[in-house]
């Protein structure tokens, strides 16, 4: 017996399992965002003082990055339309962008890590609660953009195999994925105001 | 375990199609919900009693303070209790990986990972779970996280010493164990995580055709809710284990202070954390937790209840929305933790009112309960008396857990002996004397052989009084204002010593305790091999498990055809029916 | 996801994705721009979190198909949007008719 709605969607939620499970999969992880902002918010306003984040961090860097990341974001839904068209092809194109894209949004963070660490004296996640909360939620973030390399690497690469015998299981993959990533990206349109800006 | 799969396949063979996979495919790591079920329930039993054995070596403790630990003492060597006397160091590692071990590592994995998994894809008529692959991840993860929480007991400083609750600024500055806690924490919260979602997906999608929400076995509907709060809660704890990790590992202060000084020397951090900071982070995962505990054993029980009184379960809607109220409840009680963490006067009445109001719901949950034993041609078979154990045994849990609830009677009871006998009431006599009712009367779905009642019956019995000879006596010692955690189980305290003399009672209880798990444990591996054979439906029961599969059931599939549903979970005794029970797919 | 996934449909939707990206550009560099404005901080944090809440909407509404999504998932979402708000505001207030601000 196959396991029904893995691709079809039943028709009394209108859904198929993988979208239920992957819009689940992302309400805990807006609750683990939430724990982290919450932190975020406790500790800020208990403090006596909080530094500026534009003063310390490089926000011409994080600008730059946001523009990356919501480019990424075009890319991938770009990729799942292509697949729509049965282009695959420009799915290829588009995916590839997405990596590339999210490859160079770690490069520009590498550097900013790397600024910060080389700094005089060096700035570290122990210099103060503020570059604290910097690290630890810019690091999650940055482990979450990789593991969306990871899933759209092999989406991109062996994972291809699937649009040749079941397309529209495919088609529903990247869609997943997609979901995912632009979590990615929504989070980041949080975090780049809250910490560089405020 | 492999017993029970073999039977299966041969006995009914398969459909064909399949690809057949080999040995480490089919038991180690294997994708089939049964067989991850298997895994579960058999990882969790063998964590419980490790749990168990943690704490009757703490009970000697407190019974003899400072004499040395017979037969076993030499095992623990000169760090942990040089002369086989037991250091204070090593009672908070046994105390805080008691409480861990028991509620991560035991009873969530055997109420969810086991019964859950095992039970929700049959009794919803699905083939397996959505995402079979995940599944098996999340065993996996919860194994790993059990192998790193058992290794923190062999590295340097030993285990976390810090409370189950690991609360700051202690947990920031304990040895290396407590990192291995976080970590092991990590990835049981990956593995709860993966798991949940698979639980609501299966349930909200695989349901079999004519199996509508009010349709669905109230088992299931528990596992439902389980999922939810497990899903939703646990990412709060998540956060805190990275936040606690960054404490330990890259020295940031979230949870130190300003100008904390530790052992007359003042902390070289930069400071600016919140210690309570983590409480709120951890108890808003730990209320919701500890309905996790709780709604798998209203589950077993309702099953249990409806199948041996031989009639319908009473107000089945108003248990329906008891829990899912429950659940939504959960989330906005967990402050009642905290009363004497200098909360406000206005928040904490509100924690006070939502915490009042969400023992409605559980009131509501137990009267339906007992209400249905009314009138009913009950069958004491052994799961059966742990289901009408239960009853009692979680009323005394839920209603002393009332006082702890207010503010105002919680200054005199907080974190004395009586929170212990509070919450070990319901899960101890509570969720696991449903657990146990589970396992029996689910075993011949598992073998298609029965458990001995005999031995049931022993196990019963010594439990049912063992168990309250451990807990009762603690809620007296918090009445007279016992604290918890205390290494000499309150020798040194003059107000304890009324009452000292109940901790040699609770400790041969333990200890007897410990004896009367042997019939079970016997009966369990006896009854695999020699158990007596029955067919597929042996207690007449109504919902799909039995009714439209054989036990076992297939390997593969679970249903020869997608049953298809036409009634409700239990109708028992309908007048003008053949037989007192009609399945749920039969018109 | 659309009902009707035909070819025009999902081209219409390109059109849109494309429209979303330079409007969360312009947004992107208004935010960065207020930021320099020197507001007071609760006006600067309010503003700051509009913008944010409004490019998040987009992101969610056309991205991720959220205008256009069936209604379990927004029941989903709103029973963790309820949470989150409680998690993410409770632990600071918890103590707030003690505290001097």
């Amino acid at each position: 017996m196959e396991i029904p709605y893995n691709t079809e969607a039943r028709p009394d939620t209108g859904l198929y399992n993988a979208k239920l499970g992957i819009w689940l999969f992302l309400a805990s992880e807006v609750m683990l965002f939430g724990a982290l902002f919450s932190s975020y918010i406790l500790l800020r306003t208990g403090a006596p003082s909080w530094p500026m984040g534009r003063e310390i961090l490089n926000v011409p860097l994080a600008t730059l990055n946001t523009v990356i990341l919501i480019g990424s974001s075009v890319t991938m839904v770009m990729s799942w339309a292509s697949l729509k068209l049965k282009d695959f092809g420009k799915y290829r194109l588009y995916m590839g962008l997405t990596l590339l894209l999210a490859l160079g949004f770690l490069v520009v963070k590498g550097f900013e890590y790397g600024a910060k660490f080389s700094h005089h004296p060096p700035l570290y996640p122990s210099t103060n609660t503020f570059l604290a909360i910097y690290f630890t939620l810019t690091g999650l973030h940055g482990l979450h953009v990789v593991g969306g390399m990871i899933v759209n690497g092999y989406l991109w690469g062996p994972g291809t195999k699937m649009w040749k015998t079941d397309p529209e299981r495919f088609t529903n993959r990247i869609e997943v994925a997609g979901l995912y990533w632009h979590f990615v990206d929504l989070v980041w349109i949080f975090l780049f105001p809250t910490l560089y800006l405020l | 375990m492999a017993l029970v799969d073999d039977h299966a396949a041969h006995t009914h063979g398969h459909a064909g199609a399949h690809h057949e996979p080999g040995f480490w495919g089919k038991y180690v790591f294997s994708q089939d919900h049964k067989v991850i079920g298997i895994q579960y329930g058999f990882t969790s039993l063998v964590f419980l009693l490790f749990g168990f054995t943690l704490m009757m070596l703490m009970r000697w403790q407190l019974a003899f303070p400072g004499k040395p630990i017979p037969i076993v003492g030499a095992l623990f060597g000169q760090l942990n209790a040089p002369g086989g006397i037991m250091l204070p160091e090593f009672y908070n590692q046994l105390g805080a990986m008691h409480g861990t071990i028991m509620v991560f590592l035991g009873i969530v994995p055997l109420a969810v990972g086991a019964f859950g998994n095992y039970l929700v894809p049959l009794q919803i008529g699905a083939p397996d779970m959505a995402f079979p692959k995940l599944n098996m991840a999340s065993y996996w993860l919860y194994f790993v996280g059990g192998v790193i929480m058992f290794a923190s007991f062999f590295v340097e400083g030993g285990a976390a010493q810090s409370g189950w609750t690991s609360y700051p600024p202690l947990s920031d500055i304990a040895p290396d164990g407590q990192t291995y806690w976080l970590f092991g924490m990590l990835f049981l919260i990956f593995s709860s995580l993966l798991g949940s979602t698979n639980f609501l997906v299966t349930i909200i999608q695989l349901r079999a055709p004519g199996l509508t929400w009010m349709r669905l076995p109230f088992f299931v509907w528990a596992q439902f809710v389980t999922a939810f709060l497990l899903l939703l809660a646990f990412p709060a704890l998540q956060a805190a284990a990275v936040l606690q990790g960054m404490d330990r590992i890259a020295g940031t202060s979230f949870f130190l202070p300003s100008g904390l000084v530790v052992s007359g020397q003042q902390l070289a951090v930069s400071g600016g954390g919140s210690p309570l900071l983590w409480q709120h982070l951890f108890w808003f995962l730990a209320h919701p937790e500890v309905y996790v505990l709780i709604l798998p054993a209203f589950g077993i029980i309702a099953e249990v209840l409806a199948n041996n009184t031989r009639k319908p379960l009473w107000g089945y809607k108003s248990l329906v929305y008891s829990v899912v109220f429950l659940g939504f409840m959960s989330f906005i009680v967990w402050a009642h933790h905290m009363f004497m963490t200098g909360m406000g006067t206005v928040m904490s009445t509100f924690f006070q009112i939502t915490t009042m109001i969400i023992s409605i719901p559980s009131v509501i949950v137990l009267t339906a309960f007992i209400i249905s034993l009314w009138g009913g041609s009950i069958r004491f078979n052994v799961p059966m008396l742990f289901a009408l154990a239960f009853l009692p045994m979680f009323a005394i849990g839920g209603l002393t857990g009332l006082p702890l609830g207010l503010a105002p009677t919680d200054i005199h009871l907080h974190d004395t002996y009586y929170v212990i006998g509070h919450f070990h009431y319901v899960v101890a006599p509570g969720t696991i004397f449903a657990m146990f009712a589970g396992i029996y009367y689910w075993f011949p779905k598992l073998t298609g052989k029965t458990m001995s009642e005999l031995l049931g019956k022993i196990h019963f019995w010594f439990s049912f009084l063992f168990i309250n000879g451990i807990f009762m006596p603690m809620l007296w010692q918090g009445l007279a204002g016992v604290s918890r955690r205390l290494y000499d189980g309150g020798e040194s305290y003059s107000h304890a010593q009324g009452v000292l003399g109940l901790n040699k009672m609770m400790s041969y209880s333990a200890w007897g305790l410990a004896l009367a798990q042997l019939p079970f444990i016997i009966n369990l591996f006896w009854s695999m091999a020699k158990g007596r054979k029955v067919g597929s439906n042996p207690w007449d029961a109504t919902t799909l498990e039995w009714a439209a599969t054989t036990s076992p059931p297939l390997a593969h599939g679970n249903f020869t055809e997608v049953p298809t549903v036409v009634r409700g979970p239990y109708d028992y005794s309908l007048p003008g029916a053949p037989r007192d029970f009609t399945p749920q797919h039969e018109g | 996801m659309s009902s009707h996934d035909d070819v025009e449909s999902v081209k219409k939707q390109t059109r849109a994705y494309l429209m979303v990206f330079w409007a969360l550009m312009v947004l992107t560099v208004l935010t960065v721009g207020v930021a320099y404005l020197h507001m007071p901080v609760w006006m600067a944090v309010g503003v700051a979190l509009v913008i944010a809440l409004f490019k998040g909407t987009l992101v969610a509404g056309i991205f991720m198909h959220l205008f256009d999504e069936r209604k379990l998932i927004y029941w989903v979402l709103a029973l963790t949007v309820l949470f989150f708000l409680v998690l993410l505001f409770y632990p600071t207030l918890s103590d707030w008719d003690q505290r001097k601000l």
